[in-house]
């Protein structure tokens, strides 16, 4: 796949850093403004999206099966389990996903107990995921095992 | 105890993702995690089948009721969700116990047993929910696993079956999603309990509902109009798969939801009552006549799927249209056994066959019958286990298909239905003609052109065959009062009593 | 009344795209404008005449919000959407690859 011409590249090195910290600020005030987990996601990996569009020549080095987003994608999703299952073992009352950091003030950064934590992983997971879709139907242009 | 409940959906999800991260590093780990934990889920479904009894409600996140609303997402386990858990557990087992041995010659094995892990959540998830928005949510976790896994092989007939399945199974899901809307539209909440209870029924909307649902959960149990998939996909699936899919993927996600859905949510009508039977009947009828010009093993197999599935639609039929017209209870109630009973019969030994056909596709490579034949010598084990779960399909005695179907055909005959009594014996009939064509080109003919030096299927996929053989012949005991009281009468007296349902649950 | 209606019109577009169409990516987009046309359909349900949007501030007043319940389901239908359309997408690709054509019509090894 033929990178973009240089004017491009340039542009996208500037960017592309400015595009990914928007989706992380997203992700973290995803509990006071709209947005939250998914959305962040998604912004975050079109800023790897973009990088991976304006040059070409990186995409010989993703020609073989790409592990490191594979180790993220499922490493958030046991994340997600296992501070669900920690709602089990430290709360009163034995109850799934219960809500037992502390609780802050409303409005502030710091609050709603696992809320924000939850919005981080599942932010991670969505922009390894999209990553992910858009490398398998783009680039593999060969047979892979499924 | 109720802490327990949401188990059935965590411990599969979870392995699957400690498969995709640890699979890289220790090989084989996939076989053996999905055996153990389906072996670990179906004790803990024989623990609580036999230990408690009535309904068990769990909320997630503990938040309590508000006044007299419920905020919390719900998780319900009664008698119904008992009796699916038990089926989708243990027929998991067996069939992870086969592919242990066929899955050798696919080049992705690794991801073969996360998807696998991925439906069993998914399924799972959807018969212990206890409000409609959870139940849409699961129901897309296992179709999309089980879209993967038909075109697990990537050939061109595989493929091009799998396209036509979710062409289909996603027009099915826009359907289910509109109707969840007009209910939220209707009443303002989303729990099956708490929509029993505030729902206007005379309006005429309620109507629309009940047949966009209808439409929507029946593409996905493949009810008689809405077919055109189940040939495809289940044929050209692999195997193991397509025991999966024929025997639990359409009862949970489609006769389940149904049941659940017309008699715990909406009040009984004699209008579905009347459409449900017929649709029951049109099903068994084609799927019996189109089953007998087949060439194809597995496709016949498939055909022979929708047939059964009519037989439990229309016994439950018509127990809700003795329900309606406040009949007497007793005829529903025997009814409504009958056909719970078909489904826990049909499950075994329709996995039973689609392994045994799988069995001998990995040894010979053939599919059509034509050119098989003479393996009862070569292959002793599933020539013998073939001919046990034809002869219990067929409804001879003393197998356990012989019992489920007396049971339907004698509650039709006592609710005075004769013709529907009529048309279940002339589709028995038929069923015998086209599994006894089955038998003889496959294992009693002369042999065909194949290579002569074949031997037994390998030993893990004899010891499933050969355990759910096994099962056929012991299920026939669930006739006698004291395992009946235990197993299945709980299921039938939460569709009999269905207004019991939202007492149970909010108390 | 006027965009339930509209929402309806969008609804059949899709349909009849996904009937009459012959080409697999035509109708893989045709079953994505009606997923799009029952998105909209569930948002307008909550919608409260002069409702601001619902997030909590200091003075807040239950009756003035729109309803938050199925802005939530919709996202998750966006996300089971964008799950299922990539996986049409990837068929249709290996589907090209093997047969050498998008025509449905061309497409029908399997009968009976």
């Amino acid at each position: 796949m033929k990178g973009m011409t240089i004017i491009v590249r340039k542009v996208t090195q500037f960017i592309a850093p400015i595009i990914f910290l928007f989706g992380i600020y997203i992700v973290f005030y995803g509990h006071l403004t709209p947005g939250g987990g998914f959305a962040g996601g998604v912004i975050m990996a079109s800023a790897f999206i973009l990088q991976i569009l304006a040059n070409g020549e990186i995409l010989d080095k993703l020609r073989k099966e790409e592990s490191g987003l594979e180790f993220l994608e499922s490493g958030a999703i046991l994340g997600f389990i296992i501070i669900a299952g920690f709602g089990l073992i430290l709360s009163s009352s034995f109850v799934f996903f219960s809500n037992f950091i502390n609780k802050g003030v409303i409005g502030k950064l710091l609050s709603a107990g696992m809320i924000p934590l939850e919005n981080i992983i599942v932010g991670t997971e969505v922009c390894a995921a999209i990553t992910t879709i858009f490398i398998a139907l783009v680039v593999y242009k060969d047979e892979v095992a499924l | 105890m109720n802490a327990l409940i949401p188990l059935y959906v965590v411990i599969p999800l979870a392995s699957a993702f400690i498969m995709a991260i640890l699979g890289r590093l220790i090989k084989n780990i996939g076989k053996v995690v999905v055996v153990v934990e389906l072996l670990f889920l179906t004790c803990l479904t024989l623990f609580f089948m036999l230990k408690s009894q009535g309904t068990l409600v769990y909320r997630v996140g503990g938040f309590p009721d508000v006044g007299d609303i419920p905020i919390a997402i719900y998780m319900v386990m009664d008698g119904l969700s008992k009796l699916l858990l038990l089926i989708i557990s243990a027929v998991g087992f067996l069939t992870a116990l086969y592919s242990v041995s066929y899955t050798r010659e696919y080049t992705a094995e690794r991801k073969f047993y996360i998807l696998f892990s991925l439906m069993i959540a998914g399924m799972n998830g959807i018969v212990i929910s206890g409000d409609i928005f959870n139940i849409y949510v699961f129901l897309e976790i296992a179709a999309i696993s089980s879209y993967i896994l038909v075109a697990f092989g990537v050939e061109k007939h595989q493929l091009e079956a799998s396209f036509k399945y979710q062409v289909l199974g996603c027009l099915a899901s826009l359907l289910i999603l509109l109707a969840i809307g007009f209910i939220y539209w209707g009443t303002g909440t989303l729990n099956i309990a708490d929509i029993s209870r505030q729902l206007p029924y005379s309006a005429p909307f309620v109507k629309f509902v009940s047949l966009l649902f209808l439409v929507g959960f029946g593409l996905k149990a493949a009810i008689f109009p809405f077919h055109a998939w189940l040939p495809d996909a289940h044929s050209s699936a692999p195997s193991p798969i397509s025991a999966m899919l024929s025997g639990v993927l359409i009862k949970a996600i489609g006769l389940y939801v149904i049941f659940r859905l017309f008699f715990s949510m909406f009040a009984l009508n004699a209008d579905i009552a009347m459409t449900i039977i017929v649709l029951g009947t049109l099903s068994m009828i084609i799927g019996g006549l189109m089953a007998i010009g087949q060439w194809d093993m597995k496709r016949l197999l498939a055909y022979s799927s929708i047939s059964q599935m009519g037989y439990v639609v229309m016994g439950v039929g018509i127990g809700m249209l003795i329900l309606v017209r406040n009949g007497s209870q007793t005829i529903a109630a025997f009814a409504i056994f009958g056909a719970l009973l078909h489904l826990l019969n049909h499950s075994v030994f329709k996995s039973l066959l689609f392994l045994n056909a799988g069995a001998v596709e990995y040894r010979t490579g053939i599919r059509d019958m034509r050119k098989l034949g003479g393996l009862s010598e070569k292959m002793p084990i599933t020539s013998k286990t073939s001919l046990i779960a034809s002869m219990s399909i067929s409804g001879i005695p003393p197998f356990n298909g012989f019992f489920s179907k007396l049971i339907i055909i004698l509650a039709a005959v006592q609710a005075q239905f004769y013709w529907l009594a009529f048309i279940a014996v002339a589709v028995s009939i038929i069923t015998i003609s086209y599994f006894l064509k089955f038998q003889k080109y496959i294992f009693y003919n002369k042999p065909g052109e194949y290579d002569h030096q074949i031997k037994e299927a390998p030993l893990p996929m004899s010891i499933a065959m050969m355990i759910l053989a096994l099962l056929c012949i012991m299920l026939s005991l669930m006739v006698i009062p004291s395992l009946r009281d235990q197993f299945i009468f709980p299921a039938v007296n939460v569709l009999i009593k269905n207004l019991q349902y939202s007492a149970a649950v909010l108390g | 009344m006027i965009p339930f209606i509209l929402c309806l019109i969008l609804f059949l577009i899709g349909l009849y795209g996904i009937i009459t169409q012959k080409n697999l990516i035509k109708i893989i987009i045709g079953l994505a404008i009606m997923e799009y046309s029952v998105n909209l359909f569930l948002i307008m349900i909550g919608y409260v005449d002069g409702g601001t949007a619902p997030i909590f501030a200091e003075k807040f007043h239950i009756g003035s919000y729109v309803d938050p319940l199925p802005q939530a389901m919709i996202l998750t239908a966006i996300v089971i959407g964008l799950a299922t359309t990539a996986l049409l997408l990837a068929m249709a690709i290996r589907l090209y690859r093997k047969y050498g054509t998008f025509d449905i019509r061309k497409i029908n090894s399997l009968k009976g």
